[in-house]
């Protein structure tokens, strides 16, 4: 099994995340240091991660596996590098997620929960992301793109696809989660 | 009667202005703070139960009551506030315009209620999917440490006070405040057995409140204009200013601070452009997150959004997230599709939970294509009073509340699809 360390740079980061939680309740620190290692290593835990993560917390490994395994932003198998990832939960399907669904399927070619053949796209399906008044919503890598339609769901992932990063947020012209056209209070901010 | 702009507490909400610290100083955060504190941990109790602030994530407990439960001599030993930033309920979105767009107003809520109820630490606990959300957070926490209004004599108080961001990594049980506190600890977030409460053994084993982000970040403002300006907000038992978020069919959909207690269709017509369609196109509403019974339209036409008065017709208030449902809703696959929500996130301790919570999306399923007995919809019923009240934490509630609503008023549906889909089935044996 491959070893694996944390690179310099996030040897620090772990230093700083570790110094938040008591000396004697280390184990707190497993999701943070589970995000770090996530992402240094292309979106995906491998076990010797998980080893790694629990020596260093001096927590008995089958703790970090349960830990790795119940929440549901960690992969314990080889992913996509981009995650792609549409909220399909009441709020979105009301407002159109089938059709994200649909446009990400085509535009990917690939089915929900499929990685394309180049290892490059991930496709899941994911519950409420907590960004309903900007229905329907696609989450990819760690930005949200709201306000969604089919065409748009598509412009937008054919623009990662040629490597472009669109802007992320409301996709409607809209600030934030304020009424479309304007909002209808905070009229005179600053007053 | 609209509540005018001056009594919004969130002058930001759409992030219109900076979050950074000078912005948010020049919207009146961290004003005062010092004075604040320098009136002792009774008065901040006491003040905010005068207020009537009422637990803003869900339950609605009183927040002073909820503080005046925590010792209240030091021992030198630690004392936690945590704060709910998981916010995961199905319609719920504003925690999140708190996090990204007034940042200082909960890091300074933070402060004081962690001086109200003596503690010596302090986590926000923030949804793992909130990446943006926890980079904004953690850039304001470090400005507040860089300005001195935190840590060692932390504003200038004199009081002692760390506050640090923890992320989550999805999943909704840990919205469940002993949840949150198992997966701080760095375990699953399966809910402990209550009592012991956190007050008396929760973060570590120590004393711990654990309170919603709204309910946190509206303290500063009620501290310094005072609990009666809060009070004659909204109506008795249920004071003050809400965050209320608009999802579905609505024609412009939108997170808005109004007063506690608007009508339902007035927040409806004024903020969101009304329903699509009209307010005969009406449906139904699902008044406060997922987890709450839905309305329908007969209802909606004259009840007021407030804790009580939801209560008065077997919903509530919840989380205030909106959703709204026109007459173009399949409404059985609507709530089918928040079954299945619930059957993904049990965190699978509780056998009725566990099993029932797939039970009730396999049978709501069949349900929405038709492909059930009449008999069944009694049974269903029966399935989520086997869950309701037998589980350790409030998900199993949840996830029988929708269905147990859905039957309450729209039986009549649910008997009209089982009956067409059994004359289709006929017909079709007639004609094979």
């Amino acid at each position: 099994m491959p070893a694996f360390a944390f690179s310099e740079a996030n040897q620090a980061e772990v230093a700083r995340i570790r110094a938040r939680y008591p000396a004697d309740r280390q184990a707190s620190a497993v999701l943070p240091l589970l995000h770090l290692a996530q992402a240094q290593h292309g979106g995906w835990l491998p076990r010797a991660a998980l080893d790694h993560v629990a020596d260093l917390l001096g927590m008995p490994r089958i703790r970090v596996y349960e830990v790795a395994s119940f929440y549901d932003m960690f992969n314990t198998e080889p992913t996509g590098r981009v995650q792609v990832r549409v909220c399909t939960t009441t709020p979105c399907w009301l407002c159109g997620s089938d059709e994200v669904v649909a446009a990400a399927r085509e535009t990917l070619g690939i089915e929900v929960g499929e990685t394309t053949l180049d290892g490059r796209f991930f496709l899941r399906e994911f519950e409420c992301l907590g960004a309903c008044a900007n229905a329907p919503v696609m989450w990819i890598d760690d930005d949200f793109y709201e306000d969604l339609d089919g065409p748009k769901a598509r412009a937008i992932l054919e623009a990662v696809k040629r490597g472009e990063q669109p802007v992320p947020g409301p996709q409607s012209g809209r600030r934030g989660s304020e009424p479309l056209g304007g909002p209808t209070t905070l009229l005179r901010t600053g007053e | 009667m609209m509540l005018r702009d001056q009594d919004r507490i969130f002058r930001n909400l759409y992030g219109s202005e900076p979050w950074h610290l000078d912005a948010a100083r020049r919207r009146g955060d961290w004003d005062g703070t010092r004075d604040l504190i320098a009136k002792g941990r009774d008065w901040l109790v006491e003040e905010v139960k005068a207020s009537g602030l009422r637990g803003r994530g869900g339950a609605g407990f009183p927040t002073g009551l909820k503080w005046s439960f925590m010792p209240k001599q030091p021992t030198g030993q630690p004392v936690y506030l945590v704060v709910n930033a998981d916010e995961s309920e199905p319609g719920t979105c504003k925690d999140r315009e708190i996090l990204r767009h007034e940042p200082h107003k909960l890091i300074e809520g933070c402060l004081l209620a962690g001086a109200a109820m003596g503690c010596t630490a302090g986590y926000i606990y923030i949804r793992g999917e909130f990446v943006r959300e926890a980079e904004v957070l953690q850039a304001a926490l470090e400005e507040a440490y860089a300005a001195g209004l935190l840590g060692r004599d932390a504003a200038g108080s004199g009081y002692d006070f760390e506050l640090y961001l923890h992320r989550g990594a999805g999943a909704y049980i840990c919205g469940e405040e002993t949840g949150l506190l198992e997966s701080l600890e760095g375990k699953k977030g399966q809910p402990r057995l209550k009592p012991p409460f956190p007050a008396a053994a929760g973060l570590y084993g120590r004393p711990t409140t654990v309170n919603n982000v709204e309910t946190i970040a509206v303290v500063p403002t009620i501290l310094r204009r005072g609990a009666s300006w809060f009070s004659d907000l909204g109506k008795p038992n249920n004071t003050g200013t809400k965050i209320f978020c608009i999802s579905g069919h609505v024609n412009r959909p939108c997170t808005v601070e109004e007063e506690m207690g608007i009508p339902l269709k007035v927040l409806i017509e004024r903020h969101c452009g009304g329903v699509r369609g009209g307010w005969d196109n009406l449906l139904a509403v699902i008044p406060g997150g997922s987890s709450v019974p839905l309305l329908p339209k007969s209802i909606c036409d004259t009840v007021h959004m407030d804790f009580d008065s939801l209560r008065e017709v077997r919903s509530g208030l919840g989380t205030a997230g909106v959703i709204v449902m026109d007459r173009s809703t399949d409404i059985v696959r609507a709530i089918a599709r928040l079954s299945k929500f619930y059957m993904h996130e049990s965190c699978g301790q509780c056998t009725p939970c566990r099993e029932g919570t797939g039970w009730l999306w396999r049978m709501m399923t069949r349900l929405a294509e038709g492909r059930a007995r009449l008999e069944e919809i009694d049974l269903l019923d029966e399935v989520t009073r086997e869950i309701e009240g037998h589980t350790i934490c409030a998900l199993g509630d949840a996830a029988a509340w929708p269905v147990q609503g859905l039957i309450r008023h729209f039986r009549p549906e649910l008997e009209r699809r089982i009956r067409a889909a059994a004359l289709q089935q006929a017909q079709q044996r007639q004609a094979a």
